[in-house]
């Protein structure tokens, strides 16, 4: 049985079944996602962590033979984001995803920002110049790179070329952003900036976190699923979770005897 | 970010139909490019086939060019064509398939390696009338071969060269360092390990690159007519295999000759509309030729594909 | 006899690396001996003409009675079909490169890809049957003034002869782009038309460009095609629809005479593969430039 949460809901998932082909990622999921909070998705690497994720923006429909089952509903319009009848382009464009690698595109600072908007079609340039500055700001970025937003992206260090893709990722005022281990291509000091940044961003919006770093989920979220062998053992209040595991599995996993 | 807490979606939805629609259209333009290709192969075919159907009988192999279209042949083109890939294929296999060895086997990081790459990828884009006029200076007058089938045969050799040696390396490159370990462990010399496992298990690619050449020099008339093949030859080489003990010759070799591309060039610049007939016949066959070689090399690189799984 | 047989061996390792060596050397050789070829005829060839009447004149007609040396009208012609090629090659072969790379399902790029490398071996001199006598006169319904011989034709013909080389190093250079760059895109809601065109070509780009700069060298360097179908007169003109000749198609045609060696017509031909090879060179330095950055931005 997974706990009922009992704030207003951004999201819920209603036995949730993904297969690669023939083999199954994941089983009978079912989880709330609160809005304007952090949910963080722990457990062993291969549980299903990131394959759960990328079910929330439907990357999986990018390569052939993937296959879901059972609901993600969005609030507050009850949009099945899983149904074959809705475009994934739509669901991506509502929630957006950070990469564990940081992924500028080869363009400038300000094109990696302003893309989203170009997809969309905005081309009136005081509004692009408007969410970039906005978006850069919101991803603490822009005091470093406001003198530069014209230099390539590449150019910016790995955590910055980071917050770079946080800024992409919501200079399109996103519902739901997902962070896939965001840092754990980033020295710790980088690190420390983008968890601070992920504090800050749940003022905004609701966040979905996978990481293999158990501090990390105890420092930043405010619930905890742990997940294994593609099923979610124990999902709760971070607080809970860590202090009081209600499984001896979760508990093994956070007290470091397997994982 | 205080967004409505409905999002406008049905804007965002009309946007995506947009987005999709052009999508959809390049899908359309996509296809339709890719599909030129085979259109024009398979019109060029299709056109060579009923201009030259008429033409197409054994009397046409084994005949001499002639004035009259209707007895012309292609037997010296096609002769002169199998003589002169004998000598390029001597030529260039040794040749390209030692410096393939070489280069990825014992380079070592200096200058010279590093000159003969960049000079090689430098060759494989030397346009093939320019190796004409090497051989023309080289072979014909300097070295006093004249317009022969060796020379010919140099030539083209020479200017498959850089593919031969490409598709060695690559096919060679292929092979895990674990093999090479294995036998070195063994006590073979690098020359042994050579011999012994890198020259056997990249040989499928090395075949496929060598076919593929082959087929290009088969095709290739520009630099044949600039050392001076003639046009029209009423007459084979002298036989490689003679009676009397040792039995081979190799005076074919200082013959004149032509070739099968050069008979059709030929052909077609001729006003009359029936060596036109004969031309697109003569193009019947070395498009088949070039079309089988190539088929064939595609095919065996598929097969060593799915073969051999390190 | 243990250290003889070592003794021996190390001889025969050491021939062998030899060999190779040379082999590997003949390469250097073949340029050398291009380029000594070319410069020795074409210097002797300046000593009969001044290089200034060679680059600056109108008229190229070394066989007449008083022959005019200037190479501009074959350089002209060779631009002409050259560019009519380009503009039917680049495009194509740029949208047939996004199309296997970003949409075509697996199965077609096995069909696909095999069929386009047939279309690279089809002998030149095919192409050139079928541009003078297929083409030309399906285009001359069209356009009434078009000659028999036009660099329109060839330019069309060599320019879909041309697509696979252009598709292929652009389509390995967009496959190059590592996954989750594209991941990065479609996260944000772009279409594959979209990706492909705001984030592959910008990050492909050296890539495409040292695939651009393939086509357009080999469409330079093209014989067969343009010395059956374009004709074989010097014309001054980018008039696609006149006769014209290439660099390559004037040393085919004189090849095919008998000319003498040693004469100055006999040097023209060095002093016209002269021109051609430096273009190419050109070219060739020029893509071998882009390619090397590709590696380094990834």
């Amino acid at each position: 049985m997974v706990t009922q949460i009992s704030e207003g809901l951004k999201a819920e998932v209603k036995d949730l079944n993904f297969y690669y082909t023939h083999h199954q990622a994941l089983k009978n999921i079912h989880l709330q996602i609160a809005e304007k909070k952090i949910t963080a998705l722990i457990g062993p690497s291969g549980c299903g962590k990131t394959t759960y994720l990328r079910c929330f923006n439907r990357m999986h429909d990018l390569y052939p033979g993937n296959r879901y089952e059972g609901e993600i509903i969005l609030f507050p319009d009850q949009l099945n984001i899983i149904s074959p009848k809705i475009d994934p382009i739509e669901v991506r464009m509502r929630i957006s995803m950070v990469f564990q690698k940081p992924n500028p595109f080869p363009k400038t600072v300000f094109e990696n920002v302003a893309y989203g908007l170009r997809v969309r079609g905005e081309s009136r340039r005081s509004l692009v110049e408007d969410k970039v500055e906005k978006a850069l700001k919101q991803a603490a970025l822009w005091e470093e790179v406001k003198d530069r937003v014209q230099d390539l992206a590449f150019n910016l260090s790995g955590g910055q070329q980071q917050r770079l893709c946080i800024a992409r990722a919501l200079a399109t005022d996103p519902e739901i952003l997902l962070f896939d281990e965001p840092t754990s291509a980033l020295d710790p000091t980088a690190t420390s900036k983008i968890e601070e940044l992920i504090m800050q961003l749940k003022k905004e919006v609701t966040i979905i976190i996978v990481t293999h770093n158990m501090q990390q989920a105890a420092r930043v979220s405010d619930y905890t699923a742990f997940m294994y062998l593609g099923e979610i053992i124990e999902f709760d209040k971070t607080d809970k979770v860590f202090t009081h595991p209600s499984k001896k599995l979760t508990e093994d996993y956070i007290t470091g005897r397997f994982g | 970010m205080s967004h409505a807490k409905t999002p406008n979606v049905v804007e965002m939805r009309k946007r995506i139909a947009l987005n999709k629609t052009r999508d959809y259209i390049f899908w359309v333009i996509g296809l339709l490019s890719t599909l030129i290709g085979f259109v024009l192969l398979f019109t060029m075919i299709i056109d060579l086939f009923i201009d030259g159907f008429p033409r197409l009988s054994g009397q046409f192999l084994l005949s001499y060019p002639s004035r009259f279209p209707e007895k012309a042949g292609i037997l010296s083109a096609w002769v002169g064509t199998t003589l002169v890939m004998i000598v390029t294929a001597a030529t260039a296999v040794p040749l390209g398939i030692g410096a393939g060895i070489y280069l990825e086997e014992y380079r070592r990081k200096n200058w010279l390696t590093h000159l003969i790459e960049i000079n090689m990828n430098n060759l494989a884009g030397v346009p093939s009338i320019i190796y004409g006029l090497l051989a023309l200076g080289v072979f014909v007058y300097f070295l006093k071969f004249g317009e022969s089938i060796l020379t010919g045969g140099l030539t083209l050799g020479l200017l498959i060269l850089p593919m031969v040696v490409i598709a060695t390396r690559e096919s060679i490159r292929a092979i895990p360092n674990s093999i090479r370990e294995a036998s070195y462990a063994l006590g073979a010399t690098k020359w042994q390990t050579i011999k012994d496992h890198i020259l056997p298990y990249s040989s499928g690619g090395i075949l496929t690159g060598m076919i593929i050449g082959l087929s290009r020099a088969i095709g290739e008339t520009a630099p044949i007519i600039t050392v001076g093949a003639l046009t029209f030859i009423a007459f084979l080489p002298s036989s490689p295999i003679t009676p009397e003990f040792p039995f081979l010759s190799f005076k074919w070799l200082l013959d004149p000759f032509t070739v099968m591309p050069i008979q059709m060039f030929n052909w077609i610049s001729r006003p009359q509309k029936g060596f036109h007939v004969n031309a697109a016949a003569a193009g019947v066959i070395l498009l088949f030729m070039t079309l089988l070689m190539n088929a064939f090399a595609i095919y065996m690189r598929y097969k060593f594909r799915k073969r051999i799984k390190w | 006899m243990f250290l003889k047989r070592k003794i021996s061996k190390k001889i025969k390792e050491g021939a062998v690396e030899w060999l190779l060596l040379f082999s590997a050397l003949s390469s250097i050789f073949i340029t050398l001996g291009i380029v000594f070829i070319l410069f020795y005829e074409a210097l002797s060839f300046f000593k009969d003409v001044s290089l200034w009447e060679f680059l600056t004149g109108r008229q190229w007609t070394p066989l007449f009675a008083q022959p005019k040396f200037g190479i501009l009208p074959l350089v002209t012609g060779t631009l002409l079909v050259t560019g009519i090629a380009v503009l039917v090659s680049l495009p194509i072969g740029l949208i047939v490169a996004v199309y296997l790379s970003e949409y075509a399902p697996f199965k077609v790029k096995e069909v696909a890809k095999p069929f386009l490398e047939l279309l690279a071996a089809v002998p030149t001199v095919v192409y050139g049957y079928f541009a003078l006598l297929f083409l030309t006169p399906i285009l001359q319904k069209w356009i009434p003034h078009l000659s028999g011989f036009n660099a329109l034709s060839p330019g069309i013909v060599m320019g879909i002869m041309i697509i696979p080389y252009v598709s292929s190093v652009s389509e390995d250079s967009m496959k190059a782009v590592p996954m989750h760059i594209r991941e990065g895109s479609y996260a944000m809601g772009a279409t594959k038309f979209q990706t492909a065109f705001k984030v592959i070509i910008p990050a492909a780009f050296s890539g495409i460009a040292a695939a651009f700069i393939i086509g357009i060298s080999r469409a330079i360097g093209e014989t067969m095609v343009v010395a059956i179908a374009a004709g074989m007169m010097p014309n001054l003109t980018l008039n696609p629809i006149e006769p014209v000749q290439t660099l390559t198609a004037y040393i085919v045609g004189v090849s095919l005479g008998d000319v003498p060696h040693g004469t100055t017509e006999y040097k023209t031909i060095f002093a016209a593969g002269m021109t051609l090879f430096l273009m190419t060179l050109f070219l060739n330095i020029l893509g071998f430039w882009f390619r090397k950055r590709i590696r380094e931005v990834y």
